[in-house]
């Protein structure tokens, strides 16, 4: 199984990642070799299993809905890159 | 008492409550060492030495009203992926270089409510993602036993402060060996609790089925007492489980005799230890391999009953994480957008060139390689044949394991199939890489306890025995390990720095 340039690009912009030609090249050749590493669970029957996505069997908890203390928005503020007032500051979502 | 003593905590615990030495002073003698030692070793990506006196001093306050726990004042470092309020936590990474938490993790809550003295935040791999420590976008740690040698990975920084002296004990995550292969290759104890046991909250998030904090120390009984201060359940975490509170310390003691292992088995008679063939993998260095079985004969001589056992799926491991945990991580991540923390590409009025330039300018090679990875196992049209597959992998071998652990107590296994390798060797090769994991991931697909303990040298570097168990085992592991321990003195060595 190997990937092609144009598929790292495409999962790139997927994953919103911007890379360098570099990069894409360097990735397609790693992330093939690593695809073909994968193919040997193409040996196991998995016919009918089911798949496990915590290996502990959990359940879904809920908690009373008591008020707490939140965190401080200063505080929280204090690490975001472009903050104005009470808000984090975005960039534009919709195109003018 | 000097740093170079390399007291263990439970040591330590003692001269502190015999008023032999205090907290400030036990702390200064760490800084001191940390001061010296760290131009070479380099295992600190922050050091707190303010912070850590002034604990230290409230710890000492503590010991003179007799309020002390087992941790009181015992100088320790913090691997950089938990989050400890008001001091930086960068997970080793340009993305958060500058980002200061806002709350604790719980394991830190717990460890500062025991008056624990944090030294510092331990360098490790990018986001817990590596096996050398070489992923650090600050700088590699060093090997003490051998400063062009990596210490291993993710938790590498914690392992070489504990193998050098420079801290009493640490914490580090576990996703796929992150604990107990540093641990095997710098020669100390390094246990990774079944999943669910320790919270993760204020654990920076990597691949959160797998995720798991647990201790580094220089003996057993550290490794339960630390243990001890960490575990329980925590409503703030979903997949906390609810356990009754147990003291891995107190049975301890009972395996100090002699044929210790030849009765106290789930059987009620020895213990019943399973070696599989499938974890003496190809490429296993020979000294490893002697290593470890003279380690197995020494289990079999305290009393244990050994057997070989056959896991089949072991084959598929590797394939079957190095998909789920990129899968995972390529979810997690996406967090990062430069809108609410981190390193925010600000040069554009475009959003999406915003968040793909802050991505690009702040991960390093090996996180935007499982970035891709897992959003191209994750994407329609593949997501069957890797991400599915993969879990259904993860069912397989779970069943194998429930299956052994029908036979035997505990498996007893080498840590890494290799002793620690050279700074450079293996970093431009994942595939290479990626297989030093052989014998550790296993554990994290099936959320089982493992711990590493010192069983030898090859070539003047420390080898790591693994022993893992069911689902919630952890004492029958400590036990098994202390009884190991305290026939053999591979854990006071000490490296020559």
């Amino acid at each position: 199984m190997s990937l092609e340039h144009a598929q790292v690009e495409q999962i790139a912009l997927l994953a919103r990642i911007s890379l360098t030609p570099e990069e894409v090249e360097l990735f397609q050749g790693q992330i093939s070799q690593l695809l073909e590493q994968f193919q040997v669970l193409s040996e196991l029957d998995t016919t009918d299993v089911p798949p496990t996505g915590h290996a502990v069997d959990l359940q879904a908890v809920m908690r009373d809905d008591d008020d707490e203390d939140s965190l401080d928005p200063e505080d929280v503020l204090r690490n975001a890159p472009n903050p104005e007032g009470e808000y984090f500051r975005v960039k534009a979502v919709l195109e003018e | 008492m000097a740093a170079e003593e390399m007291t263990t905590i439970h040591e330590a615990a003692e001269k502190l409550a015999q008023r032999e030495i205090s907290s400030v002073e036990l702390t200064r003698a760490h800084l001191e060492r940390i001061d010296k030692l760290e131009e070479r070793v380099k295992s600190f990506i922050t050091v707190t030495s303010e912070l850590a006196l002034k604990q230290a001093e409230q710890a000492d306050q503590r010991i003179a009203a007799g309020e002390a726990g087992p941790l009181t004042g015992i100088p320790m470092q913090m691997k950089d992926v938990i989050s400890t309020k008001g001091v930086t936590t960068t997970c080793a990474s340009r993305m958060l270089e500058n980002y200061v938490p806002v709350y604790d993790a719980t394991v830190a809550e717990r460890l500062l409510l025991q008056g624990a003295v944090l030294l510092g935040k331990g360098n490790m791999d990018e986001y817990a993602m590596g096996s050398s420590c070489e992923n650090s976008a600050f700088f590699p740690t060093r090997n003490p036993w051998d400063l062009e040698r990596v210490p291993g990975g993710s938790s590498g920084g914690g392992a070489a402060a504990v193998a050098a002296g420079e801290a009493v004990y640490a914490l580090g995550s576990d996703t796929g060996g992150s604990v107990r292969q540093p641990a095997s290759l710098c020669g100390v104890v390094g246990l990774k609790p079944t999943y669910g046991m320790v919270s993760r909250y204020g654990l920076v998030a990597y691949a959160s089925s797998l995720d798991q904090i647990g201790p580094i120390t220089r003996d057993v009984t550290d490794c339960a007492l630390v243990l001890n201060a960490i575990v329980g359940h925590d409503p703030k975490d979903s997949t906390s489980l609810r356990q009754p509170a147990v003291d891995y310390r107190l049975s301890l003691e009972e395996y100090a005799v002699s044929s210790p292992l030849a009765k106290g088995g789930a059987q009620g008679g020895p213990f019943r230890l399973g070696v599989p063939e499938e974890y003496f993998v190809d490429g296993m260095q020979d000294g490893v391999r002697e290593s470890v079985q003279a380690a197995i004969k020494t289990l079999e001589g305290l009393g244990a009953w050994v057997e070989p056992v056959s896991l089949p799926t072991t084959r598929y491991a590797l394939a079957c994480y190095y998909i789920i945990a990129p899968s995972e991580c390529s979810a997690n991540l996406a967090r990062y957008d430069g809108v609410k923390y981190g390193f925010s590409y600000q040069d554009t009025h475009n959003m999406w060139e915003a968040m793909e330039r802050t991505r690009a300018g702040g991960f390093g090679p090996e996180v935007k390689r499982r970035v891709i990875l897992g959003a191209y196992a994750l994407s329609a049209g593949y997501y069957d044949a890797y991400y599915l597959k993969a879990q259904q992998a993860r069912t397989l071998i779970r069943r194998d394991f429930d299956r052994v652990f029908e036979q035997v107590d505990a498996l007893v296994t080498p840590t890494s199939p290799v002793v620690a390798f050279r700074l450079g060797e293996k970093i431009d090769d994942p595939v290479e890489m990626y297989l030093i994991d052989v014998c550790t991931v296993p554990a994290n697909i099936a959320g089982l306890p493992g711990i590493s303990v010192p069983c030898g040298f090859s070539e003047g570097l420390p080898v790591g025995m693994q022993i893992v168990g069911p689902h919630l085992s952890e004492q029958r592991l400590l036990n098994i390990a202390y009884a190991y321990e305290q026939a053999t003195q591979w854990h006071t060595e000490r490296p020559t720095l």
